[in-house]
């Protein structure tokens, strides 16, 4: 059993450094990363303005200048009825009407997206994404980019859903001193919420990028030089399977014990503004 | 300076004011008192808009600030506030704290005020920083405490917070300050220092609306008191005459509990 695994072990030595398969293994592992960090940082951006949105207050309100600019202008128009209609006016009300309501219509966007993004396979995501829809739209991508970007639209769903935990673990009444000092909505979000947010889900946000270096191990589907793909060559090359994929799942666990210790390092830094050490 | 007008609130079918009009007029400090439940604190909390008024109007120099049309955050500017659950950001230094909203805000307005030839003040966001940051510990240094300036407010005690928390609402320049029950959640210790510098404001001439449970202050700093029970002013009178002849049934039985 021992010396069959040690001529298992020197036949991948001879393909892995010898043969260089070595290069193709430094390239998927480049790939990994890239997929799964770009892939984190749409996720957070996309996460980030869908909590916001969905957090949003729900009653009709436009900005005030913007509203005052319709007030005025509406007050023009004549005040018989059919006059009315002949002018317009039903028309720019209508259209005030749905600006007032664009928080409430993007909210229903964003929870269809999350529903879609959350409903389907990763897997098909991207098999839909880089061989039917891309091409469609007359795209021009590599498979790695289009994991990129499959991978952040997918991870913003469920980051959306962190972060609006996030956001609602944070005391409302931060938001309502940021207000009473004279910031508006938007601003108190991004300077005092949304921080503190992302303090609290910092735990859960390294879950969810753990998550995605291993899902991204998919993208050789697509055609993508990956890990997994890289180590699968070379044991395609050798009929050898054994090692490979023993050294592929170190790699790995390697790579999750270096995120994890890199969070842990991130949370002490970010909890300085606590009382815990 | 501040004009409430038949000033209503409901939260759903629960009408909380049913119907406030009164006038707060410049360098007066108004002392709300009242049961828990009367309303006394969204009365408050509706003087700055932090609860939009269901109807009535609250005009705030010369602007009806409950019309939602309102830019209310240009207002809010000039009214600070102070919370009873003192609200710090947490993320924040107590230096930033109190220097976060005069710098961003003053970022903003900074294109516009270098246009202005009598503008004498900060023109670039340096000299903005460190104006600001000069302001803020001096307010600091006012309510005494300028050496916890780079602490984080998790490290603050209760007292320390809430004189953190008046420096905050002061960096404003705010024409008026509400408080809503600013020593309710403080140690009986604690309030004393609090008081001090609400006492030290108060005879610097700032308009202060207060809601409190602490008689001797609303006796002492008060010009005026307001009752407000279910909802309306029930009673109102400077403090001489409200402790010593209340006129309703309802004040006489409340301050036979509290006193």
């Amino acid at each position: 059993m021992l010396t069959d695994f040690s001529l298992k072990w020197d036949k991948f030595i001879v393909n892995f450094i010898d043969k260089g398969g070595y290069k193709q293994v430094v390239d998927g592992l480049e790939n990994t990363i890239l997929v799964a960090v770009v892939g984190l940082v749409i996720g957070m951006l996309i996460g980030v303005v869908i909590a916001v949105i969905s957090v949003m207050p729900k009653y009709p309100i436009l900005p005030y200048a913007i509203q005052n600019r319709f007030d005025r202008f509406l007050d023009r128009f004549p005040k018989k009825p059919l006059l009315r209609v002949v002018s317009f006016y039903y028309f720019f009300y209508a259209i005030m009407w749905i600006l007032q309501r664009i928080p409430f219509i993007l909210q229903k966007i964003c929870s269809l997206y999350v529903a879609l993004f959350r409903g389907t396979p990763v897997m098909v995501q991207l098999l839909m994404g880089y061989f039917v829809l891309l091409p469609s739209m007359g795209l021009k991508v590599t498979a790695v980019q289009a994991s990129m970007l499959i991978f952040g639209l997918n991870s913003g769903a469920y980051v959306s859903e962190i972060m609006r935990g996030g956001i609602n673990s944070v005391d409302a009444g931060q938001l309502e001193a940021a207000r009473a000092v004279g910031f508006s909505y938007s601003a108190s979000m991004i300077k005092i919420v949304v921080p503190q947010a992302i303090k609290n889900i910092l735990p859960t946000l390294g879950n969810e990028f753990i998550a995605l270096i291993k899902e991204t191990s998919i993208i050789g589907y697509a055609g993508a030089l990956d890990l997994v793909y890289a180590f699968k060559q070379i044991g395609t090359s050798t009929y050898e399977y054994t090692v490979p994929y023993i050294v592929l799942s170190v790699i790995y666990i390697a790579l999750v014990v270096v995120i994890t210790i890199g969070l842990k390092i991130m949370e002490r830094w970010l909890a300085k503004s606590d009382r815990r050490r | 300076m501040i004009d409430v007008v038949d000033l209503h609130k409901s939260f759903g079918d629960h009408e909380v004011l049913k119907g406030i009009t009164t006038t707060i007029h410049e360098g007066e400090k108004v002392v709300v008192i009242g049961p828990s439940g009367s309303g006394k604190s969204t009365f408050l909390r509706c003087l700055n808009c932090m609860e939009d008024p269901t109807s009535g109007s609250i005009i705030f120099e010369g602007e009806d600030i409950a019309n939602i049309h309102v830019d209310i955050n240009r207002h809010r500017e000039k009214i600070g506030m102070v919370f009873q659950q003192f609200n710090l950001f947490n993320n924040k230094t107590v230096l930033d704290n109190v220097m976060l909203a005069p710098y961003c805000l003053g970022k903003k307005k900074l294109g516009k005020m270098k246009k202005d030839p009598s503008y004498t003040g900060p023109k670039t966001k340096k000299e903005l920083n460190a104006h600001c940051e000069e302001e803020a510990r001096r307010l600091l240094r006012r309510v005494g405490l300028e050496e916890k300036a780079s602490a984080y407010p998790s490290t603050l005690s209760g007292g320390q917070k809430q004189r953190v928390a008046i420096a905050r609402a002061l960096a404003m320049n705010p024409k008026v300050m509400l408080f809503d029950e600013p020593t309710s959640a403080l140690d009986p210790e604690m309030v004393g220092e609090v008081l001090d510098v609400m006492k030290e404001l108060a005879a610097s001439g700032m308009t202060m609306v207060v809601v409190t449970h602490e008689m001797g202050f609303a006796r002492e700093v008060g010009t005026r008191v307001l009752f407000i029970d279910e909802g309306v002013i029930a009673e109102e009178n400077t403090p001489q005459e409200f402790f010593a002849n209340p006129q309703t049934e309802r004040l006489k039985t409340f301050l036979s509990k509290v006193l």
